[in-house]
């Protein structure tokens, strides 16, 4: 069964935008759109990490929260506080930023991450980690590189970069695979699918997350200097 | 809050001053509402921004049975969770109890002035009623969540329309173009007193220093539909005269921006 994007092609990522310092409060902050999903991130700390037994004498710890907002899912009301699904969301996107991260200096702290989702269409755990790496960044933290994350997979298995909601939920079978990666070395800090692939397909869909990782980069890395300009 | 920080407050205020060198009846600038913020998920979206404060609010309908004692009427919920995104002040966790007082706050304005007649939103009495669900959370809390929330609340409320109804079940995917039956806009302005000074819209600091506050929601045509005092210090008759009178002002203000 094949498919046909309508409205952009299959290595093409949705319109993006990206904004750097949107909470003042925040030590560093950050807005990433794809399309219709809009993540914000916000970075505070290192700060004292209570209660103590969770301290780390070597290095300062990451800890990343993920969290939709009531309204910002397309069926009923998302109940508020977490549930499984945001659990492991925010767990995974922890081990997505870490390997970028070098809290060494901050021993005993934790910095603390929160992503909220305003509005959703697929995409969200992507979209939330490339607003918080943009945040760590914009906070002034010791990182090797940016992160940046996408999914790729199988629509019908024609194979594609960033699925919406609609792809996601395609009556003839979709894959979706978000992937997180360091551009300057390639590395892969997520990696997650759901869905059948054969394994030429499963290379195939990686090539193209990984080219989309490239755009974010890119997109991400203007912002960041964007903020710098106006002051 | 440090206690220096505190006396300054005072100090100036006594001489009717704001550090940040407003008046004393003067909002921050820019004020700002932003509407559809969430138009793809939420039925009805907005974004407020008093100054440095920002504040977002989403409106999400549900069907289901009403309440037994009111089979006839709808109802709306209203909810607020203080983001640990939005100040460092802030824990994840169950709500707390600002974040459960400034919802009720927000939530009575709107319920006590009857601006949306609960009527409306019944499709079968006794059987099925819509419930409006409004959820606000700060961006960044930087002062008078009290005020931004309720504006954010009231934008979210305009901007909002029905999802179509099919069979007694809600097809989120198609909207109506039925709007919410809100028949006017009780606007809210929260009065704090400073060192026997009277001030709107507080910063985070004017609020921790504050003796006590006063939150007046007033219907459009100028009634009062919703109180709430706050702080450690009680006011006498005559500054609540004279609260009522300073925030029925501020709120023909702040409605222009809706």
């Amino acid at each position: 069964m094949s498919y046909k994007r309508p409205d952009r092609k299959e290595d093409e990522l949705r319109p993006m935008e990206a904004k750097v310092g949107v909470v003042k409060n925040a030590v560093g902050s950050a807005m990433f759109k794809i399309g219709k999903t809009i993540a914000v991130a916000a970075v505070y700390g290192p700060r004292e990490l209570h209660p103590r037994f969770l301290q780390n004498a070597e290095t300062g710890i990451l800890r990343c929260n993920y969290n939709m907002m009531a309204f910002s899912g397309s069926g009923n009301r998302v109940r508020p506080g977490p549930s499984r699904r945001s659990k492991e969301i925010a767990l995974v996107t922890t081990k997505a930023l870490e390997p970028a991260l070098d809290l060494s200096e901050f021993p005993k702290t934790v910095v603390d991450v929160f992503i909220e989702l305003i509005q959703t269409d697929a995409g969200t755990r992507c979209a939330g980690i490339c607003a918080a790496s943009m945040a760590l960044a914009d906070a002034g933290m010791n990182m090797k590189d940016l992160v940046c994350a996408v999914s790729g997979g199988t629509v019908g298995d024609v194979p594609v970069v960033d699925l919406d909601y609609s792809e996601e939920s395609y009556e003839g079978g979709a894959v979706d695979m978000p992937i997180a990666m360091m551009p300057r070395n390639g590395e892969i800090t997520l990696m997650q699918l759901d869905g059948v692939i054969s394994k030429e397909k499963l290379q195939e869909a990686i090539k193209l997350a990984k080219k989309g990782c490239l755009d974010i980069y890119k997109l991400q890395k203007e912002a960041l200097k964007a903020k710098y300009k106006e002051e | 809050m440090l206690s220096i920080s505190k006396q300054y407050i005072h100090t100036l205020a006594k001489k009717g001053l704001r550090a940040d060198q407003r008046k004393m009846e003067e909002f921050r600038k820019p004020i700002t509402v932003e509407y559809g913020i969430s138009a793809k998920s939420a039925e009805g979206s907005a974004r407020v921004k008093i100054g440095d404060t920002e504040v977002v609010a989403g409106v999400k309908t549900e069907v289901g049975k009403p309440y037994p004692d009111s089979p006839g009427d709808g109802t709306i919920m209203v909810n607020v969770e203080l983001l640990p995104l939005s100040s460092p002040e802030y824990e994840s966790g169950p709500p707390s109890i600002d974040a459960i007082e400034l919802a009720r706050v927000v939530d009575r304005g709107i319920r006590e002035s009857h601006s949306i007649d609960f009527k409306k939103l019944c499709v079968t009495e006794g059987e099925l009623v819509w419930t409006i669900m409004i959820d606000i959370y700060p961006i960044n809390a930087a002062g008078n969540l009290f005020d931004a929330c309720a504006l954010a609340a009231l934008a979210a409320l305009k901007d909002a329309k029905f999802p179509k109804l099919e069979n007694d079940v809600i097809n989120y995917k198609e909207m109506t173009e039925i709007s919410i039956p809100l028949e006017f806009l009780p606007v809210s302005c929260t009065i704090h007193k400073i060192a026997d000074k009277f001030l709107v819209d507080p910063t985070r600091d004017e609020e921790l220093a504050s003796d006590a506050r006063l939150t007046v929601a007033f219907t459009e045509a100028g009634k009062i539909c919703a109180m709430q005092k706050g702080g450690d210090y009680p006011f006498t008759e005559e500054e609540i005269d004279k609260i009522v009178n300073l925030a029925a002002e501020k709120t023909s203000e702040l409605r222009q921006f809706l």
